[in-house]
């Protein structure tokens, strides 16, 4: 036990450190001005893409449903997220107060759209709930496209397709919401990443982590011992859905404009190729993947026509790189020796403590 | 099992035999006029049996009897088309796998269905997750009630491995453990689950005799120990013989004849079913 233990210990361990150590280089060298233009405009989306990637990653390889519609509940969030700011722009004026609440309120919204979407598609399986999700991430995009929001005194109006809405617009169709308060920072995006670690690691490793990894490997053994696969399936997807709408808001805010035409079925891809090339179930490839994957495209700036052509194949090498035994049999080598050097310390430890 | 001694059946209410000790209790499983139609196809039909509380039943019959469809019905992975069902007296009409578990029926599978990937300890755990509870919250945030309870699953886990000598195989994964071992971790986890029927489906398929026969005191060493029913699905007729009370033998979906293992051995219709019938002349 106390093996095991140590060892999920040590795994989860390395990679909050991964992340802290990162945050902690990047962050003072932001301070000291060290960064280039590129990296810096980077730092806010690597923290949301990394998000998606990981709350992703829950519903694709803890909870084992292919889901399509990511985008879909990212864009909730970042418009609940950016109304919510501007609503309150005014009585509100502690930024990070209103950052956090506004993430709060986008993960909730798309929440409770995980639900409405999650309770009817769950009922699937494979390949159908894969195009479902994907349906219902397209809806979500579309009928934010044609919202209008207007706010008169204190009153919020609502319509669809019509634009002639008393007082000043707030969400403006296919134009989004605009003139959003830029008020994401590098260390709520860090903050954002920690949450989902430790709600998807804590998770994993607890009761209700147990059933969704059990309804994964067999749902009918899994309900033979009493477990809600509805329950439990809708559980692993709205969390997801939570932290993806959380990922959004933090998106929206850090530029002035949101329009529901970021978040097309080409950003629900780009999650998944972050997920299954970090390895489908595997956090800290989820994290490596979405940094690495958003920052070459930037990087490759200076090739101009070529980047996406350099970017596909970089992607191509990487497959079949992590997919080759000599590569596996190579990093579980490197793996053993770095968590034996933990466990060797611990185990001194231990012995000297005795 | 040498010195096993005969259980006397006695005749219950009248279509049905249970143990002798059994008999003033109320009887933990009834099925009355059991059936299933599959298109027309009669898998099951006109099945009745009643189990003691503490009887060890069999179940058996030639390949495609329907001796798993049986299994299949009381614990709802099909919904019967004709009769009842009634755990301890409470009839399931309508009832899913999760509230017949919860009622008290757990089962193995007759292919190993273990959570391959998780540990053995972790499969456990999962037997034991309507037994001892936490909600997500406290798992998520790390509360006192996660400690608590992780603590005392970890402990119950590995009492329950015990039963099969088990507890050091815990960190392994299921999927790696040999057959037998399989077969075994599948009886500790549905056992986990506190039942007051256990299903087993072939529990010694693929176990060499010396394994069966630890099996075989096992089996009657939970019963002893959890005092529940067992009744199980077998071909191998040393095991059946040796440990069930009571015998069903099943045939196209119909139950041919029910008794004492000494009643079923003699029984013409059974040798019949499954051995053919002897040449006239």
């Amino acid at each position: 036990m106390k093996k095991k233990l140590n060892r999920t210990f040590i795994n989860n361990a390395i990679t909050y450190a991964m992340v802290i150590i990162a945050f902690v280089v990047l962050y003072s060298m932001q301070q000291a001005g060290m960064l280039s233009r590129t990296i810096k405009g980077q730092l806010i989306p690597v923290c949301v893409w990394i998000v998606m990637a990981v709350s992703l990653n829950l519903t694709v390889g803890i909870s084992g449903e292919l889901s399509l519609g990511h985008a879909g509940f990212m864009c909730v969030g970042a418009f609940v997220g950016a109304v919510f700011s501007g609503v309150f722009k005014a009585t509100m004026p502690n930024e990070t107060l209103r950052l956090i609440l506004s993430m709060l309120v986008g993960g909730i919204a798309a929440g409770i759209t995980g639900v409405i979407v999650g309770v009817p598609v769950l009922r699937l399986r494979g390949d159908y709930l894969a195009i479902v999700t994907l349906a219902f991430g397209e809806i979500i995009r579309n009928v934010l496209n044609c919202l209008y929001i207007s706010m008169d005194g204190g009153a919020l109006f609502f319509g669809f397709s019509n634009p002639s809405l008393p007082g000043k617009l707030i969400v403006n169709g296919p134009q989004g919401v605009q003139g959003i308060s830029r008020i994401s920072t590098f260390p709520m995006g860090f903050a954002l990443i920690i949450v989902t670690l430790i709600v998807v690691l804590n998770m994993t490793n607890s009761r209700a982590g147990r059933a969704i990894m059990a309804l994964r490997d067999n749902r009918i053994a899994a309900e033979s011992v009493g477990i809600s696969a509805t329950k439990y399936k809708l559980m692993a997807f709205v969390t997801s859905a939570a932290l993806a709408g959380m990922a959004g808001a933090l998106y929206a805010m850090n530029y002035s404009t949101v329009t529901g035409a970021k978040f097309k079925f080409d950003t629900s891809i780009l999650v998944l190729v972050f997920v299954v090339l970090g390895g489908i179930g595997s956090i800290r490839g989820s994290i490596i993947a979405a940094t690495v994957l958003t920052i070459l495209p930037e990087l490759l700036r200076e090739f101009s026509d070529y980047r996406m052509l350099i970017y596909a194949v970089v992607l191509i090498v990487v497959m079949l790189a992590t997919n080759s035994p000599a590569f596996k049999q190579f990093l579980s080598v490197v793996k053993d020796k770095i968590v034996g050097l933990f466990a060797k310390k611990n185990r001194e430890g231990d012995a000297a403590n005795e | 099992m040498s010195e096993k001694k005969q259980t006397t059946m006695v005749p219950y209410p009248s279509h049905a035999i249970v143990p002798e000790r059994d008999v003033n209790k109320k009887p933990v499983l009834e099925a009355r006029h059991l059936g299933v139609e599959f298109g027309g196809l009669k898998a099951v039909d006109d099945f009745n049996l009643i189990i003691g509380p503490t009887e060890i039943a069999g179940l058996i019959g030639p390949n495609g009897a329907g001796k798993t469809t049986i299994f299949n019905l009381i614990t709802k992975v099909y919904q019967p088309t004709m009769g009842t069902i009634l755990v301890d007296g409470r009839d399931t009409a309508g009832m899913n796998t999760i509230q017949i578990n919860k009622l008290g029926i757990a089962r193995t599978f007759q292919n190993i269905r273990l959570f391959d990937k998780l540990s053995v300890e972790d499969n456990v755990k999962i037997g034991l997750h309507n037994q001892m509870k936490y909600n997500a919250a406290a798992g998520v945030l790390r509360l006192p009630g996660y400690w608590k309870q992780e603590k005392r699953m970890h402990e119950k886990a590995l009492d329950l491995l015990s039963i099969f000598d088990m507890q050091d195989l815990a960190n392994h994964e299921a999927g790696s453990l040999p057959y037998g071992a399989q077969r075994r971790l599948e009886i500790v986890r549905a056992l986990a689950t506190n039942p007051k029927l256990l299903l087993l489906d072939e529990p010694a398929a693929g176990m060499n005799p010396a394994e069966t026969a630890e099996l075989m005191e096992n089996i009657v060493k939970i019963r002893d120990t959890f005092q529940i029913a067992i009744m199980l699905i077998e071909h191998d007729m040393k095991l059946v013989m040796g440990i069930c009370e009571g015998i069903a033998v099943l045939n196209y979906g119909r139950i041919i004849a029910k008794g004492t293992p000494s009643e079923i051995q003699n029984n013409p219709t059974v040798v019949e079913a499954y051995l053919g019938k002897k040449k006239e002349g």
